[in-house]
């Protein structure tokens, strides 16, 4: 039962990873697929700010009475991650909205269509 | 309880077909992840992830299906399949957390390496308390600029591959015409009190990172947040006018040189790249100048950044 309880986070860590592998893999729509990119992104956040926590500890700002503090290190990780994840968001966004000038669709089905018919 | 939140909502949002909710779910998982993370006393990330997920990537998705279509096909592809690979992974991945240490474990070897030595000795190598910011900006200094850099690097993707082709002249209205009044009064005066605020809030984050949660990543987004709230409600031709294009390029790039500059300034000053303790007379002053003025530099590079990338693909809509 502990065992149960101490892994819980990565569990659902886990749980969030596959939905958005899923969603990358089993969609044909390019935003969707972006979307399911940056689930699978999150997910991946929560495990570094999981494994960072300390029971008992407090977030790292030093501050008077305070013994433990949290591992600050996944925290600098993952908050520039994160940035950076917009970022080349954004790059993929782009990349889709000319997709979709060049062809008319942002289904990877019709895509594939008329690229094979010219 | 928030982490079955946050799973029930990524499951919807892999179950809807309107690409509008999905956007909209999708918000509302990154402000669950935001409410996560401050429960797992990560109030930095909390912070950007609230900035950035909620607020930023959520205008460029809905600014993306304004540019393409707002419905998906339903069609799937070997989604039997799918799902039989993502159950298999998943399940590896399962068997794996059991040879992980268990959740909160002070013991658990990633809080034995360096961490203890960044939570001890910090404050007085650097002088600062907030670690995240020490760390972010001095320890791992050289991370930090490769990840400013990629982040450039992404605003001029953007630029190339949108930022293309004339624009058509929109004639901007006056200011305090009806016509814009009265189609959304509420909105109007609502967003002219709150702008000061989040531009000031933003300069606050941008300042007082070193002694509280914040720095210069998380105030970028918010000073670009402010100026995307200012563009989408009056009008994205007065924004530009307000903020020229020119003016951003170059403030992206003198964010990042800002930065890189600090290295070369270390080293002018006689020690290694990215060595703060020169800087000044004494250590920690020299570390003090040096992560305020490295932090300045990320928060100018992501703030432009960020309004390029959202000038960019909003002024796509407007070609003819």
């Amino acid at each position: 039962m502990i065992d149960f309880i101490g892994h819980y986070n990565y569990w659902i860590v886990i749980f969030l990873m596959m939905t958005g592998f899923y969603i990358v893999i089993a969609h044909g729509n390019l935003v969707k697929k972006i979307v399911g990119l940056n689930v699978f992104q999150t997910s991946v956040f929560l495990l570094y700010i999981s494994m960072g926590k300390v029971d008992g500890g407090s977030a790292p700002i030093i501050a008077e009475g305070i013994t433990a503090y949290s591992n600050p290190l996944p925290h600098v990780l993952i908050l520039t991650a994160i940035v950076v994840g917009v970022a080349t968001t954004a790059l993929g966004l782009a990349l889709v909205v000319r997709i979709n000038e060049a062809y008319e669709s942002i289904e990877e089905d019709e895509i594939h269509r008329q690229d094979e018919s010219t | 309880m928030l982490l079955a939140f946050l799973a029930m909502t990524a499951l919807s949002a892999a179950r809807l077909n309107d690409l509008f909710a999905v956007v909209m779910l999708f918000g509302i998982y990154s402000l669950l992840s935001a409410a996560v993370f401050v429960s797992l006393d990560a109030v930095d990330v909390a912070f950007t992830e609230a900035a950035v997920g909620a607020g930023i990537s959520t205008v460029l998705m809905l600014t993306t299906l304004a540019l393409t279509s707002r419905d998906e096909h339903k069609t799937r592809h070997g989604a039997p399949l799918a799902l039989l690979v993502v159950t298999v992974t998943g399940g590896a991945l399962v068997y794996g957390t059991f040879d992980m240490p268990p959740f909160a474990d002070p013991g658990a070897p990633v809080h034995q390496h360096v961490a203890p030595h960044y939570i001890e000795e910090s404050p007085r190598e650097t002088g600062i308390p907030n670690i995240v910011t020490s760390v972010l900006a001095s320890y791992r200094g050289y991370d930090t600029l490769g990840e400013v850099t990629v982040i450039f690097t992404a605003g001029i993707g953007v630029l190339a591959l949108l930022g293309s082709g004339r624009r058509r002249i929109v004639p901007v209205p006056p200011p305090d015409s009806p016509e814009l009044l009265s189609r959304h009064p509420v909105l109007f005066v609502v967003t002219k009190l709150v702008i000061p605020m989040i531009l000031l809030f933003a300069l606050y984050v941008q300042f007082h990172g070193d002694f509280g949660p914040g720095g210069g990543f998380q105030a970028g987004v918010i000073f670009a947040a402010a100026i995307i709230l200012y563009a989408l409600v009056f009008g994205l031709e007065r924004a530009r006018r307000a903020i020229p294009a020119s003016a951003l390029k170059l403030l992206m790039a003198s964010g990042v040189l800002l930065y890189a500059g600090v290295g070369v300034a270390g080293m002018i000053a006689g020690g290694k790249y990215l060595d703060y303790n020169v800087l000044a007379h004494d250590p920690v002053h020299g570390q003090h100048l040096g992560i305020f003025l490295v932090e300045l530099g990320v928060g100018i590079t992501v703030t432009a950044v960020m309004i390029t990338i959202f000038f960019t693909f909003a002024g796509r809509a407007d070609r003819p």
